[in-house]
């Protein structure tokens, strides 16, 4: 039997406020928290809630054949715990059938897989807790942000201990060849990898609704057919897509949810397809080759690169001035400070930063509060300019300060951290201890040798066109 | 004396010098009991405020009913001409701006003139139709409201104080503030030159704002040398001591505040801070203000990878700039060409140590300054590295240059002003 697997991404970043030049060394309340809480009502309202529901109908009525796997960002988390606990409630619900699989990525959506820093291990780290805390699994496969991937991202990700990676079937890459099968990755022909099909995802996730499309209305039995109609020996239909396709990009009344409801019972009936959830395809099937990708490639825009995220100035700056407070990060203990951190990472600030408004343009402004890219820039660098002030202070306060001014300085800043435990939510207050006993780990772990050999080799390889690939 | 005075933006609606120009320069006319008709464009609307109230010389906004004020509004009427006349732009920037703009809107009850000329509310995109517009009301004031000599303030209202003058027969003086080569280099709009030339021309005296304009009108506009004069700008007194505004920040700062334009030469203050950066990690630079080329001040500030340390704070309005000079420790303008330039005045009156491009108008006036030429980006931020890090200089500029400051009074330029009215209307 062939197999489908769906896979949702679940995410929603937290957005900065207008965040003034005269705020710097003031005021440290970088995220527009009434924005944020908006939109995830908004969405949890249309999409969230909704599609929970009917996917619980679903996976109830066909008694286990029906799977689909999640993964569900730690901002995201984070923001429906404090603000929306019923969402949580729902996932849990769907993880509690057994027919739902959650992915490990990078706690806060970030680009972190792009640097060579350990950031990226520790924030896998702490996404594979927390999924563990919420929703009792433990991950084995991964996806990074945007289903980026390269060789050696794979690599980076199998000494984690994954089994399996989902990334786009970017065309560039597979040349003549199917998406429809198991591949592996070049450096560790162990790490599998579960390929985008995307023309059929698109079909649903962009193309739904699109009047001007020679197909709409896309019906089941169309789109069953389509299925069908996948070369004889493919072996697996990966359709991957933002969760936020059901209700928010594709609204109730376009009938997606309709469509939704009635394809498992299609797919059974008049196909030979059954549902696998990723950990199972990477059990059931048999990789037919290698991947090679030297260079990074992602799901976004025409072009399946990183140009969405990285590349111009604006952004190769912001980037850079990010990381630069890495080796800060790794001696900083407070917590306020971690998180901050964390959220600051999440790649939706660089997507905001991009100029490239005339091919993807449409997509890019959907997404996008600020009204250019330069604001965008400004505004975060400002934001990173007062929160690289407060972490050198709170690095620079604590051991190595003279003992005399010590007691004074330490005051000073438990009295600030007790003020904003008090003021943040619970949740936050919860989370925590969690990331501070990760941040003692990450140093300890070694990376071999041989990487580092590799590493230079691809670097050669990109050469000019993927210069922030180290 | 009754002077007819035509100008094109006055507080608080103010996007460049001219309006704080025209401020300074009625103020101290009304010191010296010359009465101003003053005449500016009301250009969208949201400008009512203007004829009942006006802006301090910190630019916070009191009623003319305070006993300060009384005596100079005594001095001056003021009259709003509906029009689209917009301030620095460029022709070709207006039209964009007004292709896209609510420009629709029909305020005529409020124009002053509406009822004669009946306008209709609805401004044709184009920036020479509003020019003669204005000319022609200009005409209709200009017999309405007695007056010995009339005074028009840059080109866009050089066609009105020609028109008033064929109408009234009084002497025109043409205050000129930039000329056309200050904002476009040598790729001159050569309609706006022309009415620039036709100005001067029909002018009994022409007022430059400094020796650089003078010589500027002298060799390209071919004025005749004995009918140009210089008249350097002032500064307007602080009205009351406010307490100044701390900065929060470890790092000193470093300002740039203009529009950002060729004009302010805003490249170079990147290039400068790129330089300084890299010795010295440890200041911050802003630059405040808007224009057409913020967008590619945003990416070189990003292409030369100093985005953490270089800040745009947008425009700033009145209360903003003081804090801005209270917060920075030097202020540069590196304009590659500056008629006058008043802002470094402004930052010495809060103490704060300048660079300014020997470009500029003000650098004849200002002995405490350091002074380097635009281009020179090694020099810049050799001064601003030396500003920053030798209390010896800095202090020194802060404190001589608030006194020098303190001796540039608008009073004293009203009465130069006076003797140049009198050089023609007794002669």
């Amino acid at each position: 039997m062939k197999k489908i697997c769906f896979y949702f991404q679940v995410h929603q970043p937290y957005r900065l406020r207008t965040y003034r030049f005269f705020d710097i060394g003031k005021k440290h309340d970088y995220f527009d928290d009434y924005a944020n809480r908006k939109i995830l009502v908004k969405v949890a309202e249309k999409c969230y809630l909704p599609t929970n529901q009917l996917l619980l109908e679903l996976i109830e009525k066909h008694q286990g054949k029906f799977k689909i796997c999640f993964s569900i960002t730690g901002t995201l988390l984070d923001q429906i715990e404090s603000y929306y606990p019923e969402v949580l409630k729902s996932f849990q619900r769907l993880a509690a059938t057994g027919c739902v699989e959650f992915l490990a990525e990078t706690y806060s959506h970030s680009l972190s897989a792009l640097r060579p820093e350990h950031e990226f291990e520790h924030q896998v780290h702490l996404h594979h807790k927390k999924i563990k805390e919420l929703f009792g699994q433990d991950p084995t496969i991964f996806r990074d942000t945007e289903l980026i991937y390269s060789d050696l991202i794979g690599e980076r990700v199998f000494r984690m201990g994954y089994k399996g990676i989902l990334t786009e079937g970017a065309k560039h890459v597979l040349g003549w060849k199917s998406p429809n099968y198991l591949y592996y990755n070049t450096i560790e022909p162990k790490m599998k990898l579960l390929l985008k099909n995307f023309r059929l995802s698109d079909d649903i996730a962009f193309r739904f609704s699109q009047k001007t499309w020679g197909d709409w209305p896309l019906t089941t039995e169309k789109y069953v057919h389509w299925l069908n109609q996948i070369g004889g020996q493919d072996e697996i239909v990966n359709l991957f897509m933002d969760y936020e396709t059901f209700g928010e990009h594709q609204w109730a009344e376009t009938g997606i949810f309709d469509f939704m409801r009635a394809l498992p019972d299609r797919i059974f009936s008049n196909s030979n397809f059954e549902f696998v959830t990723p950990s199972e395809a990477v059990e059931k099937l048999q990789p037919v080759a290698g991947m090679s990708t030297p260079f990074p490639i992602s799901w976004a825009d025409e072009e399946r690169d990183l140009t969405a995220w990285l590349g111009n100035d604006l952004q190769d700056d912001a980037f850079a001035a990010l990381y630069a407070l890495k080796p800060l990060i790794d001696k900083c203990k407070d917590p306020q400070i971690l998180k901050d951190w964390l959220y600051l990472q999440t790649s939706d600030h660089f997507y905001y930063m991009c100029t490239k408004f005339f091919s993807d343009g449409d997509v890019h402004m959907y997404f996008n509060h600020y009204s250019s890219p330069y604001e965008a820039y400004i505004n975060y660098m400002n934001v990173l300019a007062d929160f690289s002030i407060r972490l050198e202070k709170s690095v620079h306060l604590s051991p190595e300060l003279p003992a005399a001014e010590r007691p004074k300085a330490e005051a000073k800043l438990k009295k600030k951290v007790a003020a904003k435990k008090a003021a943040s939510s619970k949740p936050a207050a919860k989370k925590n201890p969690a990331k501070k006993t990760s941040v003692k780990k990450a140093p300890a772990k070694k990376t071999a040798p041989k990487k580092s050999v590799k590493k230079k080799v691809a670097k050669k390889v990109a050469g000019k066109t993927v210069p922030k690939l180290k | 004396m009754r002077v007819l005075m035509f100008g094109w933006e006055f507080p608080p609606h103010i996007s460049g010098g001219l309006g704080t120009a025209c401020f300074g320069l009625t103020k101290g006319m009304a010191y010296h009991n010359m009465d101003v008709v003053f005449v500016v464009p009301k250009a969208f609307g949201d400008e009512d405020q203007r004829a009942v109230r006006i802006v301090s010389a910190d630019q916070q906004t009191i009623n003319i009913r305070d006993q300060s004020f009384q005596d100079y509004w005594k001095h001056l009427t003021y009259l709003e001409v509906s029009s689209g006349l917009v301030p620095y732009v460029s022709p070709e920037e207006y039209r964009r701006l007004t292709d896209s703009t609510e420009h629709d809107y029909t305020d005529i009850k409020e124009s002053v003139f509406a009822e004669t000329f009946n306008f209709t509310g609805s401004y044709g995109p184009d920036l020479f139709k509003e020019v003669s517009r204005y000319a022609l009301v200009a005409t209709k004031i200009a017999k309405e409201h007695w007056h010995d000599v009339i005074h028009a303030h840059d080109w866009l209202t050089f066609p009105a104080g020609v028109a008033a003058k064929m109408t009234s027969g009084k002497p025109l003086f043409v205050h000129v503030h930039a000329t056309e080569f200050d904002r476009s280099g040598e790729h001159i709009n050569q309609q706006v030159y022309e009415i620039e030339r036709m100005g001067m021309e029909y002018a009994d005296r022409v007022i430059a704002v400094s020796n650089r304009t003078r010589d500027v009108i002298i060799e390209r506009y071919g004025i005749a040398p004995e009918k140009v004069v210089t008249l350097h700008n002032a500064v307007i007194m602080g009205i009351t001591q406010r307490e100044r505004y701390q900065n929060p920040l470890d790092e000193k700062i470093v300002t740039f505040l203009g529009r950002i334009t060729f004009q302010k030469g805003p490249e170079y203050f990147v290039e400068a801070a790129k330089k300084v950066l890299d010795v010295d990690k440890n200041v911050r630079f802003v630059m405040a203000g808007s224009g057409d080329m913020w967008q590619r001040m945003v990416e070189l500030v990003a292409h030369r990878r100093i985005g953490n340390k270089f800040h745009f704070a947008g425009f700033l309005n009145g209360p903003e700039v003081k804090k801005m000079f209270d917060m920075s420790s030097v202020y540069v303008m590196p304009s590659v060409s500056e008629p006058f330039g008043i802002s470094p005045l402004e930052a010495m009156q809060s103490n704060v140590p300048v660079i300014i491009s020997r470009q500029s108008g003000v650098s004849e006036v200002l002995n405490h300054a350091i002074k380097v030429d635009f281009w020179d980006i090694d020099a810049m931020a050799d001064a601003i590295y030396a500003l920053l890090h030798y209390q010896g200089i800095s202090k020194m500029f802060a404190r001589m240059g608030h006194e020098e400051v303190e001796n540039l009074k608008w009073d004293n330029v009203a009465f130069k002003l006076r003797g140049i009215y009198q050089s023609v209307t007794n002669a």
